[in-house]
C-alpha cells in the first residue's frame, strides 16, 4: 500500500474523483462504501473528515458533517477504518482527506501525518489553509510523504502561476464561487484557469464544487485532468442512508460512462 | 503592518482560497487610506457629528462610595449613536468600502449591536445591508433584529450548529466566498483573518487614546487599571491598545464564564480555550480533543463566542493583560447594581467588565484609579433580564 502514488490516479485517463463524508450515516456503511466506490471505478477517493464548523462546505456536506459527528464520529476512527481497507486490500486507488486546520492542529501535526502514512491516507485537502499559510503543516506532511493538495479559485488570477508552481498531488481546482454543493450551471472560464496553471506546471488539474450531473463531469473533464463530485453523492448517501451503496455506484458508474471516452483513448 | 498579520504566534490568514484576493484588497486599500488625509478628515467628522464622539469619561462618585475603595470612571461607550462602541469600527470599515468601490456590506453579529451599527451606518452610506445573526439570538435579541430591519437590512437567521455567534461568522464567511465583488465583509470584532484584527483595533483604539487624554485632564495621571469585557475582543482592544506601552497600567479583560469556567456552560475562552486554527485566525478556542469547537454558552450573546482575537491571546501569553471569568449571575448582579446605583443601564456585555469592578475595587486603596468601557447600553438586555429573574415581560 505504500506505492499507492496520487498520481496513479490520472495514469489511465481523466479522474473520476469521488468525495464522501466519513461516518456519515455510520462508519460500517462508510468502510463498505469505500471500497464499493473504488469498483464503480472511482480513481481517488476523497473522505471528509467531519468538522463543527465546515465553513467551504454547503448546506449538504455541512448536514453530513452533523450526522457524522452526532454518531460520535472521530478523526482516529476514520484512521482505523482506512488502514483496515488498505490492509485488506480492498482499496487500491489513492486516498486523501478533506478537513479544516483546526482538526489536524489539534491532533497535533506531527501525529496527525505519521498516522496518515501509516494507514495509507495519500495527501490532505485543507480548504482553510491557503498558499499564504502553507507553511502550517508542509514540514511534516513533507517527513511522510504527505501531499498538501493546493486549491485554486475563480478569484485567484495571479496567484494561480506561483500556486501551481509548489503544487504537489494534484490541483484542485474551484469551479465557482461560494461553498460547495450541486450547481446547474458552471459560469467560470475553467480553461483559462488551467492554461494559467499550464504555464507554471504540468501537475494534474481536477475540477470540483458544484459538479453534479455526468454532462458537467465530462464538460469539466474536458478542459482539465479530472471531475471531483462530491455533494451530489453525499445527498445519495442523506437519501438512501445504509442502503446507499448501490444507489452511489450507480452514479459514479454513469459519470464514468461518460469519461469513459477517455479511458479508451489510452 | 506587524509581522504579516501576527502577533506573536497568533493571527494569520486561515481562509479558502477564494478569499485570499479579497482581503490582500482590503489590506492595500486600508493601508492607503489610513494616512490619507481626504479618508482621516471623513471619518473624523462622521465620529464626531454622527456618532457623537467623543465619549464622556464619567466619575461613578456613588459607585466609587459605596464599593469604598478605588475611584471608578466609567467610558461611556453607550452613549454613542446605536448605543455600542460597535459604530466605530462600522464608520470606518464602511467607508473604506466605499472607497473600493463596494455597493454592499454584509455583517455578523451575536447581541445585534453590530448588526445595528452595520444597518445604521450602510443606511447613512447608502450600501444594500444583509446580517447574518444565530436564530436563538434573534431570539433572545427580538429588539434589535426588528432595528436592523426598520434600518433597512435584511436579517438572515441562521439554523446551523449552535445557531448563535460562531455560527453566524460561519454563515457571513460562507455569503462572502459567494459574493465577493461588490461586497465587503464589515468584521465586528478583532477577530478573523488578517487584516481584521489590526483594521477593527485601529478602528477602536479611539476608546483608549479618548480615556487617556480625558483621565490625564481631570486627574491629572493615567488610570490605576483600565479594564472592558471581552468577547472577539474588540472594545477590550480599543480600551487597552494606547496604555499597552504604558507598564503602571494593569489591563483586565473580562470573559464570560456563563454557568462557571469549571462547567461545560461556560464562554470562557482564556480560562478553558486551546490553541487552535478557526475562523481565519491562530488563536485561543474552546474545543475537544479532536478540535470540534465546542458549543459555548453565557446568558450575553455577543460573549457567546468559542474564541479570542489573536492580539489578546498574545497579550495574555506575554502577561501584558489579565484576563477574568465573570459568570451570568455576577453580570446580571452588576447589570442591576449600575442602573440601581448610577441610573445608568449597562449592556450585559459591558456588566462582565463592572462585576470584575465591583470585585476589584474594594481591595484597593481609595487613591487608585479604574477605568472600566461600558461598551454598550442595556435596553436590549431589560426582557432578558426580567426572564432570567422569573418575569415574563414582552420586547
Amino acid at each position: 500500500m505504500t506505492n499507492i502514488k496520487i498520481k496513479d490516479a490520472f495514469n489511465h485517463g481523466k479522474a473520476m474523483i469521488a468525495f464522501v463524508t466519513g461516518g456519515d450515516p455510520d462508519l460500517e456503511t462508510t468502510e463498505k462504501l469505500l471500497p464499493a466506490m473504488e469498483e464503480a471505478g472511482a480513481d481517488l477517493i476523497e473522505i471528509g473528515i467531519p468538522f463543527s464548523d465546515p465553513i467551504a462546505e454547503g448546506p449538504v456536506i455541512q448536514d453530513a458533517n452533523e450526522r457524522a459527528l452526532a454518531k460520535g464520529c472521530t478523526t482516529d476512527h476514520l484512521f482505523d477504518l482506512v488502514k483496515r481497507v488498505r490492509e485488506n486490500g480492498s482499496v487500491t486507488v489513492p486516498i486523501v482527506y478533506l478537513t479544516y486546520a483546526n482538526p489536524i492542529y489539534t491532533y497535533g501535526k506531527d501525529r496527525f501525518m505519521k498516522k496518515c502514512q501509516e494507514c495509507g491516507i495519500n495527501g490532505v485537502i485543507v480548504p482553510d489553509i491557503p498558499f499564504e499559510e502553507k507553511g502550517e503543516f508542509l514540514e511534516e506532511a513533507n517527513k511522510y510523504g504527505i501531499d498538501i493538495i493546493s486549491m485554486i479559485a475563480p478569484t485567484s488570477e495571479d496567484r494561480i502561476l506561483k500556486i501551481a508552481k509548489e503544487a504537489t498531488g494534484f490541483l484542485y481546482v474551484v469551479s465557482s464561487l461560494g461553498v460547495t454543493g450541486v450547481r446547474s450551471n458552471i459560469n467560470t472560464n475553467i480553461e483559462k484557469m488551467i492554461e494559467n496553471v499550464r504555464k507554471a506546471s504540468d501537475i494534474p488539474a481536477a475540477v470540483g464544487f458544484g459538479i453534479s450531473t455526468p454532462e458537467q463531469a465530462k464538460a469539466m473533464a474536458d478542459v482539465s485532468d479530472g471531475a471531483i463530485v462530491g455533494s451530489a453523492i453525499v445527498k445519495i448517501v442523506a437519501q438512501y442512508g445504509r442502503d446507499c451503496i448501490p444507489y452511489v455506484q450507480q452514479y459514479i458508474r454513469e459519470i464514468n460512462s461518460e469519461l469513459k471516452v477517455y479511458k479508451e483513448a489510452i | 503592518m506587524e509581522n504579516n498579520g501576527r502577533f506573536g504566534e497568533f493571527g494569520g490568514q486561515y481562509i479558502p482560497e477564494t478569499l485570499m484576493n479579497a482581503v490582500q484588497e482590503l489590506e492595500e486599500a486600508y493601508n492607503h487610506y489610513k494616512d490619507d488625509p481626504e479618508f482621516i478628515k471623513e471619518l473624523d467628522d462622521l465620529l464626531k457629528n454622527y456618532a457623537g464622539r467623543p465619549s464622556l469619561l464619567y466619575e461613578a462618585k456613588k459607585m466609587t462610595k459605596d464599593l469604598g475603595g478605588a475611584k471608578i470612571y466609567l467610558k461611556r461607550e453607550d452613549l454613542n449613536h446605536t448605543g455600542a462602541h460597535k459604530i466605530n469600527n462600522v464608520i470606518g470599515q464602511c467607508l473604506l468600502a466605499k472607497k473600493m468601490g463596494k455597493t454592499r456590506v454584509i455583517a455578523e453579529t451575536g447581541a445585534g449591536q453590530h448588526g445595528v451599527a452595520t444597518a445604521t451606518v450602510a443606511a447613512l452610506m447608502g450600501l444594500e445591508c444583509e446580517i447574518f445573526m444565530g436564530k436563538l439570538d434573534t431570539e433572545r435579541q427580538a429588539l434589535n433584529v426588528y432595528r436592523m430591519k426598520l434600518l433597512g437590512a435584511k436579517v438572515n437567521a441562521i439554523e446551523t450548529g449552535t445557531k448563535t455567534l460562531k455560527d453566524a461568522v460561519n454563515a457571513a464567511m460562507r455569503e462572502w466566498t459567494s459574493r465577493i465583488e461588490d461586497t465587503h465583509y464589515v468584521l465586528g470584532s478583532v477577530m478573523g483573518p488578517h487584516p481584521f484584527p489590526t483594521i477593527v483595533r485601529d478602528f477602536q483604539k479611539i476608546i483608549g487614546e479618548e480615556i487617556k487624554e480625558q483621565i490625564l485632564e481631570k486627574e491629572g495621571r493615567l488610570p490605576d487599571v483600565v479594564m472592558a469585557c471581552v468577547g472577539g475582543g474588540s472594545n477590550a482592544i480599543g480600551t487597552f491598545y494606547d496604555f499597552i506601552g504604558d507598564e503602571s497600567v494593569q489591563l483586565i479583560g473580562c470573559e464570560a464564564a456563563g454557568e462557571g469556567a469549571d462547567t461545560p456552560r461556560t464562554a470562557a475562552t482564556l480560562a478553558t480555550g486551546k490553541m487552535g486554527i478557526f475562523h481565519g485566525m491562530k488563536s485561543l478556542f474552546c474545543q475537544d480533543e479532536y478540535g470540534q469547537i465546542a458549543p459555548v454558552y453565557s446568558i450575553s450573546a455577543g460573549l457567546d463566542y468559542p474564541g479570542i482575537g489573536p492580539e489578546h491571546a498574545w497579550l495574555n501569553e506575554i502577561g501584558r493583560a489579565q484576563y477574568v471569568a465573570i459568570t451570568d449571575d455576577e453580570a446580571v448582579e452588576a447589570f442591576e447594581y449600575l442602573s440601581r446605583e448610577e441610573g445608568i443601564i449597562p449592556a450585559i456585555e459591558s456588566s462582565h467588565a463592572l462585576a470584575y469592578a465591583m470585585k476589584l475595587a474594594p481591595t484597593m486603596d481609595k487613591d487608585k484609579i479604574i477605568v472600566v468601557t461600558v461598551s454598550g447600553r442595556g435596553d436590549k438586555d431589560v426582557a432578558a433580564i426580567a426572564r432570567y429573574r422569573g418575569e415574563q415581560i414582552y420586547d
